[in-house]
Parts: C-alpha cells; structure tokens; sequence
C-alpha cells in the first residue's frame, strides 16, 4: 500500500475547475517529482491533498482518507512547504523554528533535533534572532527546509523551491533534500517547473497538463527520453 | 513644576487607559485585519457587569475584577464565534458595519438591562496622595498605571515567551503556514478576541474608576482617543499603541490645563487635528510602515 | 445594471406622496416629512459609500452643519428660512469637499475613523462657541406645521433622486465606480482621483446639508446634542438596509430610520408573544438594540439590502414567467481554467 495515493481528484477555485482527475502514488522512501507547464495543476494538487483548496475524489494516507482541514492534514504528518516557502517574515529565524516544533508532543527530543539542525547550520543559531523576512531567498528556502524536518514528517510536499534562487543555491537545496531521504527516510512529493534538476533529484515523475497526469514513469527514463523533453518539459 | 509633573502623572494615568484599550485595537487588527469599532462597548459592558457585582451582589472590588476579566475573555471569544468568524469572506464594509451593529446593540443592551442614569463604582484605590519630593501624586492615578501597564506586561510576556502566544502571532502573520504547520488557526483568532475583550475589560473599568461617574456611552470617547493612539502607532505595532496612548495621555492633559482656549471641552478636537496633521505627514503613523501605493 | 424598483412604482410612490397629506394627521406628515429628511441624507451617503466605496461615519456631522447654517443665518441675519436651504446645501458641501482631500490619505477602515472623529468635533465645537448658542443651542423664529414641512420636504427629495440618478448614470457615476472597484484601475484610464473623491464628499455633504436644514426647520431647534454620533451610524444602517450603490433602496433606508426605533416597543411586544422574556419593552436601550439586531440580520441574510432583495425577486419572477433572465449563470459548469 502507497503512502500517498490520490485517486480522480478534481478541485476547483470557486467557479473554475483546476484539476480534472489526477490520480498518483507516492510510496515510503520515495522522492516524487510533478512536473507540467504553468497552469497544469501542480500546485493545486498540492493545496488538494493539504485541503487548502476545494476538492473532490479519494485522498489516503496510509491507507486512512484525508481530512478536510489544513491542520488535520499536518496533523497526520503531512508537511507542506508552500510556494514562496511560508516563512513567517515578521518572527524571527529561531521563532521560525520553533513553529516547526508546534506539534511535536516529545517536547526535549524536539529541542534536541533543532540543537542538532543548528550544529549542521550554523547560521541557524548565529543569527536566530534576525527577522526572517531580512533572510535572502535561499536562506528562507533552508530555513522553510529545516522548520519542515522538525515537525518529523512522514511526507514533505515542496512547491517549486527552485523559485527565484540562484542555480547553484537550488542545487544546494536538493542536494539536502535527497540526504534527508536517504539517510532519514523522509517521503518528498516535489513540485517543480525546473523539469532537469527535479528529474535528477528524484526517482520518479509525474507530467502533469491541463489538470491531469499525462505521463509517469522513472525520471531516469523520463529524462533520457528526448521525445518527452521536447514536447513536455521544455528542453 | 510641581504642577507639571502632577498633570504628568495624571496624563499618564488617562494614557495608560487609552493604551490599553488601542492595544485590543491592534492585536484584532493584526490577527483579522479588523477595525472592532465595538470594543469600546464591550470594555464598558465588562464594566457594567463589574458595577452589578459589586453593588448587588455585595462582592468586593477585586474578585469580581477578576470575575469579570475572565467573563470579558468568554464574551470576547463569543462575539468571533458568532458575528465574526460567520462573515469572514464579506466585504470589508460588512465586517466593519457588523462592529457598528455590535457597538450599538451592546450600547442598547447596556442602557436596557441597568438603566441609562449614571452609575458610580467607586475606585478601588485609596483617595490619597503620597508626597515624592514634594510632588503630589495621586494613588489613583498610579494604581491605574499600575493595574493596566501590569497587565500590558504579562501579556507580552504570554505572547513572547508561550507556545500559544507565538502560534497566536504566527496565525496573525500568515495564517496559510500556520495551518500547515497544524496551528488550529480559527481557535487562534477567538483567543485574540478574547485577550482584547479582556484588554477592553481593563481599560473600561480603569476609565470608570477614574472618571468617577460612568453612562452606557462613557467609553466613547475613550474609543476615539484609543484609536488615535493606535492609529499614531501605526495600527500593526502593539508597542505603537501602547506608547501612543501615554503620549496622547499625556499631550492632552497638559494642553487642556496649560492652554486657556482649549481647556477641558476642546481637548478631542484638538486631540483629533493634531492626529489628522501626523497623518497627512505620515499615513502609516508614526511607528507604522507603510505600503508605497503612489497613484 | 438591474433597476431594484421599476419605473411603474416610482411614479405609484410619486403619486402616493403628492396625495398622501389629504389623509393623513398633521403629526403623520410630520412623521414622513423627516422620513424625507433621512431619505436626503442616505440618498447623499449612497453616493459616497455606495458608489465610490468611501465608508463615512460622519455624516450626522454634515446635517449639523447644515441645520446650524440654517438657524445661524435665520436668527442672526434674518434671512428667510427657506432661501437658507441652497445656502446649507453649499456650507456643508465645501466642507465636505476640503474633508475629500485629507481623506484621500486614508483608506477603508482608516477612512472611517477620521470621518467618525467629524460629527465628535463638531459637536465639542458647537458647545463651545457663542455664535452657534453654545450648549444651549438656538430656537428658530418660526415654528412650522407638519404639512408645511412635508409638502417643502418631498419635492426637495424629489428633485435631489432625479440629480441622483443623473450623476450616477453619467460620467461622475461611472469614475465612482471604476474607483470603488480599482482605484489603480481608475487613475490608468484617466480618472482623476482627488478630483473624483473629493467631489463625491462634497456632493454627498451637500446632500446632509440639505436634510439637516429642513430637520432645523422641522423642529425649530438645533442643539448639539441633536447630531450624536449615534445619528452618524443610523444613517450608515438605513443606507446599508436600503441597499448600498442602489437609488431605488434609499427610501426603505429612511423608513427603517424613522419607524424602527420608534416602533420597537410593538416590535419587542410582538417578540414577546413568541419568547416571553418578560423585558421591558418602553425601556431606554430597547430601540437600539432592536435596531442593532435588525441591522446584524440584514448584514448575515441581505448584505446587499432590501434593493439587492427586490432585484433578486424581481429576477426570480421574470425567470418564471419564461423571460431572458438577467442574473449571472450560477447553474453554469465550470468550464475555465486555473493555475496549476
């Protein structure tokens, strides 16, 4: 049984419909990546499983349906880094943090795993007490990285962290993300419109356009395929 | 001089009421992006229900204070349940009129249950005055500052320091982050109506112990001054309010008593055209950022 | 953009109102004549609030200004008091109009704190001052019939829906709303904003002006306490229950101003028969919470007034008898898309 398994799900932004019927699986361990030109629904298929937007269609978690509130959803182990990472500008790096710990009920393991963090990012303790909204955009990527770790989720949902960063800091960033998954075992649903870095940094993909799954398949194959990249991926 | 430092403390005194009471202003503007044009009422109702307490039920001034600070917090949380949290997705103008609507049945209520005449619930702190140095300062005036910048304090300490307080200023920052992270976002801005409602309470009951006599409409003005000294400090910054309303405080005190003209009545007018002039000079108030919408 | 009340029942209303005073009491045509009043007084707080999305808390502050000018230039300067009105009209509109330019600092909610402040300073300053009778306030030389009010009072009206209805069918109801809806917008297609704005505060004040002439003339007295702030916020509710950015509403606005604190006795006794709470109903209070009630209602079931009511039913009724149907296509799939 798939960790994550979403089955002809359609959401829809008042009026206008989003997502017409995606169906996908994410299994434990794994590093997905969904992938599709502007307005194909990534991130919609996000919010759906995050319930931050209306839907329809069947959502499990480890076998047991979705709730139908964002929190309840974080609340199963879901930790979704929204688009623009969802720092909290006005709190500071260590507030930030802390946040992350928010329902963590082992309160001194907790404060032992942010120790930790700030040992593997320094900055993170040099300069806890600076307002996040001063952090640049790839220190807010990390930051939004970290906060996610301590909430210890079963399953990260990223969306487009590549976004407005520098080519050589987004590879950073992934490098980190397939090192908590290999070592940690964290599950990573990624949303990205940069198709060659996700491909690389992920085991399989999912192509989405107008609102349904197009294509899946190994990303290694899906970016060997020249015919795919030119017609889906863009390069 | 003695004078002075007299009308000073006393201004601080009024200061610390209208602080108080523009504090609730901005954390339910922060959390809802709300003006609560009731929240004056909802202080003089606390404060109503405090005069009932203590005069027809025979409790003393302290115990039923409490009483009422938690009953402040119940009603503060009832009023976003019911009228608040329903209207969420209208218009700004509803949500604005649905404050007026609130502040007049609140108005009403009050004038219907306990009779529109003017009540006394006496001061809790002695009528005295201690010598500093020759200076006369009024127990009043200072049991006042004490009780309301005390309270001040500790919920600062409860925002600053407390999970829920950093959940609370979290939801109030971005609350879609917050929920993913599995803050309960809906309990959240009910616990920041709350507070204010019990910042409300603070400052009503204050206002009534210094102004000696109170009527359903006393907090009024108090409203006005309130959200003036918010509106100085900028409507997003608590420290801005509170210390926007010990400056008005005091400001108004020493105009009223050293300018002839202006005397006791003029005192809001003048109070108000100062504020329109910090304004024009600088719309996001003196603490308060603003957001460049050159057009 | 749908009409709330056809053409047909204006001229019904028009009808009704010129033959009303053969039956009614003096005292009733007194009761409609400030029906009037209030009628002007939303009609011009439409304008602003309604159509160009300004909220004004301060408008029971306008009608002061214009009800003293009246009794200030009646008494004083012995000026007859009906040639006083356009004078009104004017004072409380330039007023109105220098407000519009501070006020285009202010947005929304802040908007709505300063013009609260308006009627607050008004009030402080009348009692003051000697000019305006300080807190005593100034009795009229003229004490007037309820029909001399009623029958000077509804061709004003009258007058002033007709000038209505043309500045917001022409150019200036059209900068208004492309303001109301982007103010951005407006300025990227040649809006001129502080103009515009400023225009519609003056016209608006004018409009208070105006009604509060004839209330000074209706009672022969202006005090300042008749202006309270409460004044100010009943206004905003009758324009609110009669339907804001709607013409056809404000007259339901001014009958709700009039009748409903004063009925709310019968209101609360009736309310009694079905929840015997045993209140009582002639208390000091009471109005004003069946009002504020009333007002909460109309806000949770019909924010857009009994205007948006009529326009819906009037819809409903054309769909049923086959008509084309003028509302937008609720029943209609989704067929656009969205970002992914």
């Amino acid at each position: 049984m798939a960790l994550l398994e979403l089955t002809d799900v359609r959401a829809h932004y008042g009026q206008v419909r989003a997502l017409h019927g995606v169906t996908l699986t994410v299994e434990e361990g794994e590093i997905v990546a969904l992938l599709g030109a502007n307005g194909a629904g990534k991130t919609t298929t996000l919010r759906a499983i995050s319930a931050m937007v209306a839907r329809e269609g069947t959502l499990r978690f480890d076998g047991r349906p979705l709730g139908r509130t964002a929190e309840s959803v974080a609340r199963r182990g879901i930790t979704h880094v929204p688009e623009g990472r969802g720092i909290f500008g006005e709190l500071t790096v260590w507030e930030n943090l802390q946040m992350g710990v928010y329902l963590r009920r082992d309160r001194r393991a907790a404060q032992r795993e942010l120790a930790e963090l700030c040992d593997e990012t320094p900055w993170f303790r040099d300069r806890r007490g600076q307002q996040a909204g001063t952090l640049s955009g790839g220190e807010q990527q990390l930051l939004a990285l970290g906060r996610a770790r301590l909430t210890k989720p079963r399953l990260v949902l990223l969306d487009e962290p590549s976004l407005g960063l520098a080519p050589l800091v987004v590879q950073r960033f992934f490098e980190v993300v397939r090192r908590l998954n290999a070592e940690q075992g964290v599950t990573v649903l990624v949303v990205e419109q940069n198709a060659a870095i996700a491909l690389e940094a992920s085991h399989r993909a999912y192509v989405l356009e107008v609102g349904r799954v197009a294509l899946a398949g190994p990303s290694a194959e899906l970016a060997k395929d020249e015919a795919v990249r030119s017609s889906y991926l863009g390069y | 001089m003695q004078q002075l430092l007299q009308q000073v403390v006393s201004g601080l005194a009024d200061g610390s009421v209208y602080g108080s009471l523009a504090l609730a202003l901005v954390l339910i503007y922060r959390a809802t992006h709300i003006i609560n044009f009731a929240q004056g009422e909802m202080g003089m109702f606390a404060t109503y229900v405090l005069w009932a307490l203590v005069t027809h039920h025979g409790m003393s001034y302290w115990p039923a204070f409490v009483l009422v600070l938690a009953l402040a917090f119940v009603g503060g949380v009832g009023v976003h349940t019911v009228v608040i949290r329903p209207l969420a997705r209208a218009p700004e103008l509803t949500i604005v009129m649905a404050t007026i609507a609130l502040l007049v049945v609140l108005n009403g209520l009050a004038g219907w249950i306990w009779g529109p005449d003017e009540k006394v619930v006496g001061s809790p702190f002695p009528n005295n005055s201690w010598n500093v140095g020759g200076v006369l300062v009024s127990e009043q005036s200072v049991g006042v500052i004490a009780i309301t910048l005390g309270c001040v304090l500790v919920l600062w300490l409860f925002f600053r320091f407390t999970k829920v307080g950093l959940a609370l200023r979290a939801s109030a920052v971005n609350p879609q982050a917050s929920r993913v992270l599995g803050v309960r976002v809906p309990w959240m801005l009910a616990l920041g109506w709350g507070l204010a409602s019990v910042l409300s309470a603070i400052s009503g009951t204050m206002a009534a112990a210094s102004f000696y006599v109170f009527t359903p409409s006393y907090m009024q003005s108090v409203l006005i001054y309130a959200f003036a000294a918010a509106v100085l400090g900028g409507l997003e910054s608590p420290l801005g309010a509170v210390v926007g309303g010990l400056a008005l405080g005091v400001t108004v005190n020493l105009l009223g008593h050293y300018v002839g003209w202006i005397g006791s009545d003029l005192q809001l007018p003048v109070a108000l055209a100062a504020l329109l002039a910090v304004l024009l000079v600088r719309p996001g108030g003196l603490f308060g950022r603003v957001a460049v919408r050159r057009v | 953009m749908r009409r709330a009340v056809p053409l047909a029942w204006l001229a019904a209303g028009a009808v009704a109102i010129v033959l009303l005073p053969n039956v009614l009491s003096d005292f009733r045509e007194f009761q409609l004549a400030y029906v009037g009043v209030y009628f002007i007084a939303v009609l011009g707080l439409n304008l602003l609030t309604g159509y160009s999305g300004q909220i004004s808390l301060g408008h029971g502050g306008f009608m002061m200004i214009g009800a003293y000018t009246t009794a200030i230039l009646s008494v004083h300067h012995g000026i007859r008091d009906v040639w006083t009105i356009p004078l009104a009209a004017i004072v409380a509109g330039l007023v109105g109009f220098a407000f519009g330019f501070p006020a285009l600092r202010f947005r929304g909610v802040y908007l709505a704190l300063a013009t609260f402040a308006i009627p607050v300073a008004l009030i402080q300053i009348a009692k003051k001052f000697a000019f305006t009778g300080g807190g005593g306030g100034m009795n009229l030389t003229r004490i007037v019939s309820g029909n001399y009010v009623y029958t000077l009072t509804w061709p004003i009206a009258g007058g002033l829906l007709v000038l209505a209805w043309l500045l917001v069918h022409g150019r200036f109801g059209r900068a208004l709303r492309a303001i109301r809806e982007s103010e951005v917008a407006a300025v990227s297609s040649g809006v001129n904003l502080a103009l515009y704005k400023s225009l519609a505060f003056g016209i608006s004040a004018a409009y208070a002006g105006v009604a509060g002439s004839l209330y000074a003339l209706a009672v022969a007295y202006v005090n300042p306490d008749t202006f309270p702030i409460t004044l100010s916020i009943l206004l905003l509710t009758g324009a609110v229950v009669g339907g804001l950015g709607s013409l056809g509403g404000v007259v339901f606005g001014a009958l709700f101003i009039e009748y409903v604190p004063l009925y709310s006795p019968n209101i609360l006794d009736g309310f009694e028969k079905i929840v015997p709470l045993h209140l009582d109903s002639k208390a000091a209070g009471a109005p004003a919470v069946v009002y504020g009630i009333i007002l909460l209602l109309v806000l949770f079931l019909i924010p857009s007034g009994v205007a948006g009511l009529l326009r819906a039913a009037s819809a409903r009724l054309e769909r049923l008898r086959g008509g084309r149907t003028a509302g937008a296509p609720a029943a209609a799939p989704p067929t656009t898309e969205a970002n992914g």
